[in-house]
């Protein structure tokens, strides 16, 4: 242990020895230190860009509230919805959601069991991006119903009066099992590792019912060895349980399309292809926000240019996938032989109507991750951040090629027809956009957004002992 | 420093879990059971109607055939509602100055069709036609319940899908020779089998029994 010398000057600010390139945590923390660093924040004071971000994300879940209303008047007739566009915003929304998820369970999951420690850090603020965006995600199928109080019984399968169950050969009733599970595991496995926080965060709250809430939450945690054993245990099973769902839930969701028999949607290529889409976006997703919020909070000490090296390259490499799944695409139509899929992909994509929707999500996924392969873009953290919004943006355009540029040439010219969102589409799609970074500053506010327990696995004195937690 | 719960909250903590099932699984079942009763379905309930006329009494005590009445049953969708001139046959006649009449007699003079209370009112997005059924060998009975004994008319059964489907997916024992739909008397012959019902099904014409199920036998 450092003496209280170095320890009161190291928590004074621990930034004052800043960590090196390659360094996951500042040198400069102890155990004190690490827990004082992370729960003032939510113990403090709001500050005051809190309230601003706030105030811009609450007004577009106002608007949220307007769009879902105005919906349950109208009917799903004020969307752009046509024949042959009977798809639109709301399958584009809830993969673009889902996928932004998927970085969340990678991180707590796949990077736990593979022993990778840079992820003790991110892994609560992923994961809470994960159980955000499956709640944004959730909204579209069950608002596309235009009745979503009654979605719930049409969906689930279970005796009823009808004495009907759902299709079990259609993917969309699979997508309901598939997103159901993963928020489900995403929410006990983000709940379980904030227990031994909560019980820090109740030991050092000063209020009577702050204390007993605390208490509540965390369940009577002890930090007591036994606590301790069965809480990895527990954490252990659940990144187990977790691993699976990086990979099947977006396949089940490409699924929709990929099990229909429509060109540009009738491929192989697509579980896979939407997996590494998922993850994509999903670490872009993470620095978007990560990026701000360490600046704003002065986390640099723990958020360290590592972590965001560390989550370009997966960046870049799951981009890389994207890309390659989209060449596949153009191979499958040309080597099928089929005229109407080489219409649909080889033809109307890149000279078709909504060719600046395709030619976009080539700059965005392919040509602007391209600097990700230097070191010097990867320190930078304006540079990460700026390409971390275009992939974003590109990962909306990608399902918008799927869907809407597959639909809206049908096999019968007479059929064609063109697809816009209006105003109400947007105005949900935005909406879900600020519930989520709502949801978000209000989960950066209130709860220990890095995790204080893991954090310290990460210090010195937890090595010097010869073994991890893990 | 104090304790901030007592020892009580152990117990408390254990019962929440007990409680959280219990309160999942009862909220389920209390709303799938809610469902099913005739709070829901209106099964049995009776409805008020303008005139309290008595089922039981015409068709048990009189002898008057169901299709004196509805006697578009066995050619139409829908089993007709008497019209006024129909109950004004015998009533011109009998019971001529009952008090109880008098909504008829209204009716009657003013050419004001009586209004009904529906009993047995299936959504509008099912396709439901009553002479089929009753060519078939479905009696009355069987959808419509003991009308021979209602004093007042309650609706005879849930009219849930389910229900529905019960008797579509097999409808032989429920099926009758055509000639005995009306028939609230009628019991299958003594040595009625499989072999009976099967010929009923025969004749009937029934023994594609997928049709009776595909959706758009009943949504059209």
């Amino acid at each position: 242990m450092s003496t209280p010398e170095t320890r009161s000057a190291a928590a004074a600010d621990p930034i004052l020895v800043p960590p090196g390139d390659k360094e996951i945590l500042s040198p400069g923390h102890d155990a004190a230190s690490v827990t004082k660093r992370i729960a003032m924040i939510p113990e403090g004071r709001t500050p005051i860009w809190m309230f601003g971000v706030f105030a811009v994300s609450f007004s577009l879940v106002g608007l949220l509230l307007t769009a879902i209303t105005y919906l349950v008047f109208k009917g799903t007739g004020i969307w752009g919805l046509n024949i042959p566009v009977a798809w639109g915003f709301a399958i584009i929304n809830l993969v673009w959601w889902i996928g932004i998820g998927h970085a969340g369970t990678l991180i707590s999951a796949i990077l736990l069991l593979l022993n990778q420690d840079w992820r003790n850090s991110i892994n609560r603020f992923a994961e809470a991006m994960t159980l955000f965006a499956v709640a944004c995600a959730v909204m579209f199928p069950l608002l596309h119903t235009g009745r979503p109080w009654v979605a719930a019984y049409w969906l689930l399968p279970y005796p009823n009066t009808m004495m009907l169950w759902p299709n079990f050969r259609s993917p969309l009733m699979w997508d309901v099992f598939a997103i159901s599970t993963y928020g489900t595991v995403s929410l006990l496995f983000w709940y379980v590792g904030l227990v031994p926080d909560l019980g820090t965060m109740r030991n050092r709250a000063k209020k009577l019912w702050l204390k007993r809430l605390y208490g509540v939450l965390c369940m009577g945690w002890r930090g007591s060895a036994r606590h301790w054993h069965h809480y990895e245990m527990a954490y252990l099973l659940l990144a187990g349980l977790s691993t699976p769902l990086v990979l099947s839930v977006h396949s089940i969701i490409s699924f929709d399309f990929s099990v229909s028999q429509l060109p540009g949607w009738h491929t192989t290529i697509f579980p896979p292809y939407f997996v590494a889409g998922a993850v994509f976006a999903g670490f872009a997703m993470v620095m978007l926000v990560a990026i701000p919020v360490r600046k704003l909070y002065g986390l640099e000490d723990m958020l360290t240019s590592r972590h965001l090296q560390n989550m370009a390259k997966v960046t870049l490499v799951t981009g890389l996938i994207v890309c390659y799944g989209y060449l596949c695409e153009f191979i499958y139509a040309y080597y099928s032989g089929n005229p109407y899929e080489r219409f649909v992909v080889g033809e109307n994509r890149p000279f078709g109507p909504y060719n600046w929707a395709w030619l976009s999500l080539v700059f965005c996924n392919f040509l602007a991750i391209q600097p990700l392969w230097f070191k010097k873009v990867r320190q930078s953290v304006v540079a990460l951040w700026i390409i971390s919004f275009i992939i974003s943006i590109g990962m909306w355009l990608e399902r918008f090629v799927i869907v809407v540029m597959s639909l809206h040439r049908d096999f019968l010219p007479s059929s064609w027809d063109r697809y816009a969102g209006t105003f109400w589409d947007w105005a949900l799609y935005l909406g879900t956009i600020g519930f989520f970074f709502s949801l978000m500053f209000l989960f950066i506010r209130f709860v220990p957004m890095i995790p204080m327990s893991e954090i310290k696995i990460l210090l010195p004195e937890a090595k010097v002992k010869g073994g991890s937690h893990h | 420093m104090a304790q901030i719960f007592g020892p009580s909250s152990n117990i408390y903590s254990k019962l929440s879990i007990v409680l959280a099932a219990l309160l999942a699984g009862g909220g389920v079942t209390l709303v799938m059971a809610f469902e099913r009763s005739p709070y829901k379905t209106n099964e049995n309930v009776i409805y008020t109607q303008p005139i309290k006329f008595s089922h039981d009494h015409h068709t048990a005590a009189m002898g008057i055939d169901c299709r004196y009445c509805h006697y578009t049953v066995e050619r139409s969708r829908s089993a007709n509602i008497p019209p006024t001139e129909l109950c004004m046959n015998c009533h011109s006649q009998i019971w001529a100055d009952s008090p109880m009449l008098e909504p008829v007699r209204a009716s009657y003079r003013n050419n004001e069709p009586i209004e009904w209370n529906r009993v047995h009112d299936l959504p509008d997005y099912v396709y439901f036609d009553h002479s089929i059924h009753v060519a078939k060998g479905v009696a009355c009975f069987s959808c419509h319940g003991d009308v021979n004994e209602m004093p007042l008319i309650k609706r005879g059964a849930s009219l849930q899908m389910s229900w529905c489907l019960d008797c579509h997916r097999d409808p032989t024992p429920n099926l009758r020779p055509p000639s005995e739909v009306t028939n609230f008397r009628w019991e299958p012959p003594e040595d009625a089998g499989d072999e009976y019902y099967a010929h009923l099904a025969a004749e009937a014409n029934l023994a594609d029994r997928q049709r009776l199920f595909s959706c758009s036998t009943c949504h059209r």
